[in-house]
């Protein structure tokens, strides 16, 4: 815990200096909100758009987390701290807590921007939503680093993200509702976990907390989580040694 | 200080084996300083990666600062500091901040960290850039934060992955220095090096590794008196005649033509050059030039494995 706080501390610093990145995080999903989700229209598709919108910005903002990595291991920074008593582990999950931080600091920013469009919601629903969020950035941001550690170059890492993050964005359904269209397409998002996620962050954020896409979106999300933190805590203990 | 028996390293690449280390004893005694000296790919960073926890060895074992490297590698990344070949500070992070994280990072706590980090930075001449982010440092400023965040936790065992490779000779010397301070304090130093004058003006003993093995070890005097005398080398356009009468020289050994290139080991060469250079003109070789060298590192490294150290300068 106390390593965890450590390499957190560390990453923090450059953002904490320069604190503007946060809103370059935010700068793709406002454009959504701007200039796409007027074309939804009806009042209540801000109720079904917004929540979609913190299921994106996890999977974009997050994703590209690994970039941050590549340069200290290019460079050998990683390495040194490699050799110090520090965990392992910790030099994942203090960068990954720090992503997770960002994320949840976006997700309220973009809300607060949302209400001014007529979204509505209750503050305990929204926490219950941020917790997917939160899930969804500690998943995300561990397999973006492990994939860093792995690839080890800018021109590796960035066409696996492009090639991956984006069919999962599109078929998790966060644009438009995907039962609207042809049924092998509807197949393939039922398929993708991120859109059990998605609908389950929206049936919260509703306050519909009995509905089974709870349970499901809540099951895909911690799986998910899972999946990436043991991905990366096996990565990040052996590469190498 | 390091006790390795029997270290070996194998890398698999599509079906081949490539043996980077074949099996190297390491003895180094508390307070030493040793130069691993070798040419690029010999296997100085692959063993010392070893010795540093950063890569499993695939044979053998090691005593690293009292603690087995295979069975409590945790327990000799405490006790040892490793500047590797990289600049290991984040080129975002400001540089005093780093350091202490760094030193956090060795468990000192957050009062212990500040001050040591400062006293580290007042005797390595980095106060005035404290404050700069590490990415915008000079070579030789990089490198001297690279060795403060090597030596935070005070080891008593250092490692150094080629310390003054790419620093202009300033900053090479002042290096130096720092390193000898080290040393002198009881710090027990282990450096890979490919220069020879870096092996020479610092070590008190020199372990030469090629091709994955060991080859030479022993005190830079005691390798340089391995090898039988100076090295006499002379250029002409007729080296076959030319090397026909180098040959009758008195005591002249291992003598080699390459090109136009005549060179042999004779002992007291700067006495025998005269002699040599009447015979040669009695015989019409004309010469274009003639060097006397005392022996240095590099013929030690041509005698025990028949190549230069650096090849670039004979080709």
């Amino acid at each position: 815990m106390r390593d965890t706080w450590l390499v957190l501390q560390r990453t923090a610093r450059p953002t904490l200096r320069n604190p503007v990145v946060i809103v370059f995080g935010l700068m793709q999903p406002l454009l959504f909100l701007l200039l796409f989700g007027p074309l939804l229209g009806g009042s209540g598709s801000w109720q079904w758009f917004v929540p979609g919108l913190i299921i994106q910005m996890g999977l974009f903002g997050t994703a590209y987390a690994g970039f941050g990595l590549i340069p200290e291991i290019r460079s050998g920074a990683l390495e040194r701290m490699r050799v110090t008593p520090v965990s392992r582990v910790a030099l994942l999950t203090g960068r990954v807590l720090h992503d997770v931080v960002m994320l949840i600091v976006q997700c309220v920013l973009l809300l607060a921007v949302s209400t001014a469009f007529g979204f509505r919601a209750s503050i305990g629903h929204v926490l219950a939503g941020l917790v997917f969020a939160v899930l969804i950035g500690v998943s995300v941001g561990s397999v973006s680093y492990t994939l860093a550690l792995k690839l080890k170059h800018e021109y590796a890492f960035a066409p696996v993200l492009s090639s991956t993050v984006m069919p999962l964005m599109l078929l998790s359904g966060v644009l438009l509702p995907m039962n609207q269209g042809p049924h092998w397409l509807y197949v393939l998002s039922r398929i993708n976990p991120f859109s059990h996620v998605a609908d389950g962050v929206r049936a919260v954020i509703a306050g519909n907390f009995g509905s089974s896409s709870v349970l499901t979106g809540g099951i895909a999300a911690v799986a998910l989580a899972a999946i990436g933190l043991v991905w990366g805590t096996r990565s990040f203990v052996r590469a190498n040694a | 200080m390091i006790k390795a028996r029997g270290l070996a390293r194998q890398f698999r690449t599509r079906g081949h084996t490539v043996d980077a280390v074949q099996g190297v004893d390491i003895d180094v005694e508390p307070g030493e300083l040793v130069g691993f000296l070798g040419p690029n790919g010999a296997g100085k960073s692959t063993t010392l990666r070893m010795l540093t926890t950063l890569l499993r060895p695939t044979a053998g074992e090691a005593v690293v600062a009292g603690r087995d490297l295979l069975a409590d590698p945790a327990g000799v990344r405490e006790r040892i500091g490793y500047v590797a070949q990289g600049h290991g500070a984040g080129t975002e992070q400001k540089v005093f901040q780093e350091a202490e994280s760094q030193a956090r990072f060795y468990g000192l706590s957050p009062a212990d960290a500040r001050r040591r980090t400062g006293e580290l930075f007042a005797r390595f001449e980095l106060d005035e850039v404290a404050d700069r982010l590490a990415g915008r440092l000079s070579g030789g400023q990089q490198r001297r934060l690279d060795i403060v965040m090597g030596i935070l936790h005070e080891p008593k065992l250092l490692f150094l992955d080629e310390p003054s490779t790419g620093l202009d000779p300033q900053s090479r010397s002042n290096l130096w220095e720092h390193i000898r301070a080290l040393g002198r304090s009881g710090t027990t130093i282990f450096l890979t090096t490919h220069y020879l004058d870096e092996a020479d003006a610092l070590c008190d003993r020199i372990l030469v590794i090629d091709h994955g093995k060991i080859v030479a070890e022993g005190s830079p005097d005691a390798l340089k008196s391995q090898v039988s005398g100076d090295l006499v080398q002379f250029e002409t356009d007729t080296p076959a005649v030319a090397a026909e009468i180098a040959a009758k020289i008195e005591g002249a050994q291992e003598l080699r033509t390459d090109g136009n290139t005549v060179r042999f080991r004779v002992p007291r060469g700067d006495t025998q050059l005269p002699g040599l250079l009447r015979a040669l003109d009695h015989a019409d070789v004309s010469l274009m030039s003639v060097q006397v060298h005392r022996p240095t590192l590099d013929d030690v490294f041509l005698t025990m494995t028949g190549r230069s150290l650096r090849e670039e300068s004979y080709a």
